[in-house]
């Protein structure tokens, strides 16, 4: 069980929105790496995807995730993306999704495995659950993190991520 | 009009940049965004008909799902 948790970085986009939010130059003193996403997407629709890469490379990613829409549940997998959703510009003005994303053995020699759970929100369908089991299939340990839009949309203003380093775990 | 902006955080410095994309960068961005909408379609459609053919294959065999469940446990 964790014991530590340590705030490596955070950022808060600002008013212009930002494509990607990048920590880089990660610390590999920790265990485990956690992120704490809350975000919003410009993307005129009601839900978007939010991907992850590491170390600059957007290949060997993968995942299975299991998606709830209100109305329908569905298990599925990406065999080039690992992503879970965020709201996005048509969803209830002012709502951001809320997402945990956590990365155990981050600067091991193994492939790295990701948990990622996401709740997108809007007072209105459309809103999505996720839970996401992820794969980067690389033995490099983890030195930097892109979060980005799948569709290559702005995250918007007030969307905060905090990267945690986790010891002990 | 600008081009969009990305936020970089140094995690050793605390130091955080807004750096604005290159047109190179903006070009890549739109080329990933059409390759992600196809390759999400695809993964899509395939777990789609994977799903049909899994339903009319119970079908045939005049099984639920639990019932295959239970073949296989």
């Amino acid at each position: 069980m964790a014991n530590t948790f340590e705030l490596i970085a955070s950022s808060t986009v600002g008013a212009g929105g930002a494509s990607s939010i990048d920590f880089t130059s990660i610390p590999s003193t920790y265990t485990d790496l956690a992120i704490y996403l809350s975000a919003r997407q410009s993307r005129s629709e009601v839900v978007s995807n939010t991907r992850i890469e590491f170390n600059g490379s957007s290949a060997n990613l993968s995942c299975r995730y299991l998606q709830g829409t209100g109305s329908a549940a569905v298990s599925s997998s990406s065999a080039s993306y690992l992503f879970a959703a965020s709201p996005a510009n048509t969803a209830t003005a002012n709502t951001f999704g809320n997402s945990y994303i956590y990365i155990p053995n981050y600067a091991g020699s193994t492939n790295k495995s990701v948990s990622w759970d996401a709740v997108t929100e809007t007072n209105a369908t459309g809103a999505e659950a996720y839970l996401v089991a992820g794969l980067w299939s690389n033995t490099a340990a983890i030195t930097s993190i892109k979060l980005s839009s799948l569709s290559s949309d702005n995250f918007m203003q007030y969307s905060t991520a905090y990267l945690y380093g986790v010891k002990n775990a | 009009m600008p081009n969009p902006t990305r936020i970089e955080i140094n995690c050793e410095t605390g130091v955080e940049s807004i750096i604005e994309l290159t047109d190179a960068e903006v070009a890549e961005l739109a080329y990933q965004a059409e390759l992600a909408a196809e390759k999400k379609a695809e993964e899509d459609a395939k777990a789609e008909a994977d799903a049909a053919a899994k339903a009319a294959l119970l079908d045939r065999l005049g099984i639920t799902a639990d019932e295959a469940k239970l073949l296989l446990a």
